[in-house]
């Protein structure tokens, strides 16, 4: 029977000639647990509830950006699953939700977990399961630490690296301050506060006068304010959160006393700090930022902000424009699907960490004109860079150069 | 007499449980200890690590249950000692190098000492007076952990990372599943010892405390003693949950033991029915589920959800777990009738 010989000759020169052209693509395509042909399964921690629960609009706007991507037929043809658990800022529940996520959930990276005590909980469980902790949602300094922990990596500008900048500036400019200093009694207020004397060197101890601390639970920092004015001080470092950020600038105005004013980027929003705090108590007050604040009328018109709008009008319409925390989860989530993308078809997590590692230059929608995305196999700070900025008016003006400030986990 | 002294002194605080019906029968009690033992070898390590932690907290709830089921006393800063507790161990293990399993012991004896010491002053004070005066206590444990001069030992707000023991003699176990197992041991032990506590001289003498304190007194009951003395079984049996919770965990930090807990550990005692031993499991369980569905039905609401459930709850079944299970046993009764 010629005619079925031929038949099947020409099928399994067929089947070779498939076996052929595919088996190279076979070959490049490779994945670890969580990612497949269809689907990649991102996790994600955030406190939706208790008391950090203001942060939990950041998981909502990334869910949104995810929507956005699988909207737009996702990333390489694979769409996000993008899976986010409330662990209320309590480490044991974090704890709880990591190993869901990664035993239960099997996803390929944790991204973006919120909060100091909860990444701490979970980094070393990461680390030893070998799953990327990619990008925590914490200023701390520690998360820059490749060779102890490979797994994690930070994002954002440390706060270290930015009061070190502030004492620089004061060293320079006004090398006999007497310096008053209010904090945060807990991580990111004491990590400032670390960074800030390791800034003044040896003249630490004759520069600052004071320091204060307060308690998040406190209702009012004005006797603070008080007792540090007191003091006779003339530059104030202001390491607060907006709430009391606001306070502290009107409390200042009221009773007259008019230090060179420095405040933390946490709470530097136009919208919910000086606004607030009455623009004419908070002329001068010198600052520093990485990212937009979409409060802030001078980037009306920059192309980053206009995509931004466009994708809150289309996936998160109910957000609030003026939480500098939507800008910041747009950013890193733009950082995110950046990586994704670079690993192509090999969706391992060591490719995802080796891509993580290996940013150079990016430039990403609102991020300030200048700052960028830098990271390598022994930086795992990708963000670094930020820039002096003093209110004016109604608005910040930027001044200075671009300044780095790394320091190592 | 005013109104405050009516609320404080006549209607009693907890109400009265004959000590026999405070634990399970025989055949149901190794029903669910099979259930405990075999579960773990058939399911994810997940799973297993939220059964450690239901075991963690069921013997939080069960120290509670001593306190306020057994002499009456009311607890709002159970997470504090949970909080030293947990501290203990974690310390000994990071920077004395000291086994885990030995730090336990030191830690249900510390946490002894600082709730009998703490029970003193208490004495004074009961029904609502005492639980704020305990709220007390629990606001201030985080801030006390994060103080400069601890700073060394506790690592501050930074908290400390505890090492996760690995199975020993090279047994087959993964850690987990050891860790379950070590916890199972541990609450097993507990559970019996006070089930005996309960139904000893000193049980009859908390009892009597909590049904009339002067009748107690009358009868002999040296009252300042077995009050202080159920806080400090209690706070050491806490203390060793806090222990055993850091190692399933690994860490530790100030935000982990906040008003919060104690909250949860009191709801857990509610739910599970007070002065119900065995309900100190299922109380366990609904603060670690319930919460986990309440976000699944809704992520924006999951704390209006868990309310709504919590409210279900106290509404249709007031005692708890307990009630659930005497209306079960009817039934059964009534099925073996038939």
């Amino acid at each position: 029977m010629p005619a079925i010989r031929l038949g099947l000759a020409a099928v399994s020169a067929a089947v070779v000639l498939l076996a052929v052209t595919a088996s190279p693509s076979f070959a490049q395509k490779k994945y670890d647990t969580g990612a497949s042909d269809s689907e990649i399964k991102i996790g994600n921690i955030m406190p939706y509830s208790g008391p950090a629960s203001a942060y939990g609009v950041i998981g909502k706007t990334e869910d949104a950006y995810f929507r956005m991507i699988n909207a737009e037929g996702g990333i390489n043809g694979r769409k996000i699953n993008f899976i986010s658990y409330d662990d209320a800022y309590t480490p044991p529940k974090t704890v709880e939700q990591a190993r869901k996520l990664v035993e239960s959930d099997e996803v390929l990276l944790i991204f973006n977990s919120l909060g100091t005590p909860p990444n701490s909980a979970i980094q070393k469980y990461m680390n030893q399961k070998k799953v990327p902790q990619l990008f925590v949602a914490t200023g701390a300094t520690k998360w820059n630490d490749p060779k102890e922990f490979p797994w994690t990596m930070g994002w954002q500008p440390n706060y270290q690296s930015e009061s070190i900048i502030y004492a620089k500036y004061i060293l320079k400019n006004k090398p006999d301050a007497k310096i008053a200093v209010l904090y945060q009694n807990d991580d990111y207020g004491k990590d400032y506060l670390k960074g800030f004397k390791d800034g003044l060197g040896k003249k630490a101890d004759s520069m600052i006068v004071a320091e204060d601390a307060y308690e998040v639970t406190e209702p009012t920092i004005d006797s603070h304010i008080v007792r540090l004015k007191a003091t006779g001080a003339d530059v104030f470092f202001n390491i607060t959160t907006p709430k009391f950020a606001a306070q502290a600038i009107k409390k200042n105005a009221e009773l007259n006393w008019h230090p060179l004013h420095f405040l933390n980027n946490v709470s530097s929003s136009i919208g919910s700090v000086m606004k607030p705090a009455g623009f004419d108590n908070a002329q001068g007050i010198i600052s520093s930022q990485y990212l937009m604040d979409p409060t802030d009328p001078q980037w009306k018109k920059d192309k980053g902000m206009i995509a931004w709008n466009q994708f809150l009008d289309k996936y998160y319409p109910e957000a609030n424009r003026a939480d500098a925390s939507v800008m910041y989860a747009y950013i890193v989530s733009q950082g995110l699907a950046h990586v994704l993308k670079a690993c192509g078809d090999n969706l391992t997590r060591d490719n995802v960490m080796k891509q993580a590692a290996d940013l150079r230059d990016l430039e990403l929608n609102g991020l300030l004109p200048g700052v960028k995305v830098n990271t390598s196999a022994t930086d795992f700070a990708p963000l670094s860079q930020l820039q002096l900025m003093r209110f004016k008016g109604e608005t910040w003006e930027r001044f200075g150069d671009i300044l780095s400030g790394d320091v190592g986990g | 007499m005013s109104a405050v002294e009516d609320v404080v002194t006549e209607s009693p605080a907890v109400e009265a449980v004959p000590k026999r019906a405070m634990t399970l029968g025989y055949g149901t009690s190794l029903v669910v200890l099979a259930a405990l033992i075999i579960i773990p070898l058939l399911v994810k390590n997940f799973i297993i690590f939220q059964m450690t932690m239901l075991l963690i907290y069921g013997l939080a709830v069960l120290a509670l249950n001593i306190l306020t089921g057994g002499s009456g006393q009311f607890s709002l800063g159970q997470s504090a000692f949970y909080a030293v507790g947990a501290y203990t161990s974690a310390i000994l293990m990071e920077h004395a190098g000291m086994n885990y399993a030995l730090t336990l012991p030191i830690a249900g004896i510390i946490c002894f000492a600082f709730g009998f010491l703490f029970g003193q002053p208490a004495l004074r004070l009961s029904g609502v007076y005492l639980a704020l005066a305990t709220f007390a206590l629990a606001t201030a444990m985080p801030q006390l952990l994060k103080l400069g001069y601890f700073e060394y030992w506790t690592g501050g707000v930074q908290g400390l990372v505890v090492t996760k023991p690995d199975a020993p003699f090279g047994l087959p176990m993964g850690q987990d599943m050891w860790l379950y197992y070590f916890t199972l041991v541990v609450t097993i032990a507990i559970y019996i010892a006070s089930v005996n506590l309960l139904r000893s001289r000193s049980g009859r003498a908390f009892m009597a405390i909590r049904d009339n304190e002067i009748a107690a007194s009358a009868m002999g009951v040296d009252v300042a003693l077995y009050k202080t003395l159920a806080f400090g079984v209690s706070a050491g049996i806490t203390g060793v949950a806090g222990g055993l919770g850091a190692i399933a965990v690994q860490f530790v930090a100030p935000d982990g033991y906040t008003i919060t807990l104690a909250i949860s550990l009191f709801l857990g005692m509610v739910v599970g029915g007070v002065g119900w031993l065995p309900g100190s499991i299922v109380g366990s369980a609904f603060i670690i589920f319930v919460p986990n569905i309440a976000e699944g039905i809704s992520k924006g609401l999951s704390g209006a959800v868990f309310g709504v459930l919590l409210f279900l709850v106290i509404f249709l079944v007031p005692h708890g777990a307990r009630q659930v299970a005497i209306i079960a046993q009817q039934l059964v009764a009534k099925l073996k009738k038939n």
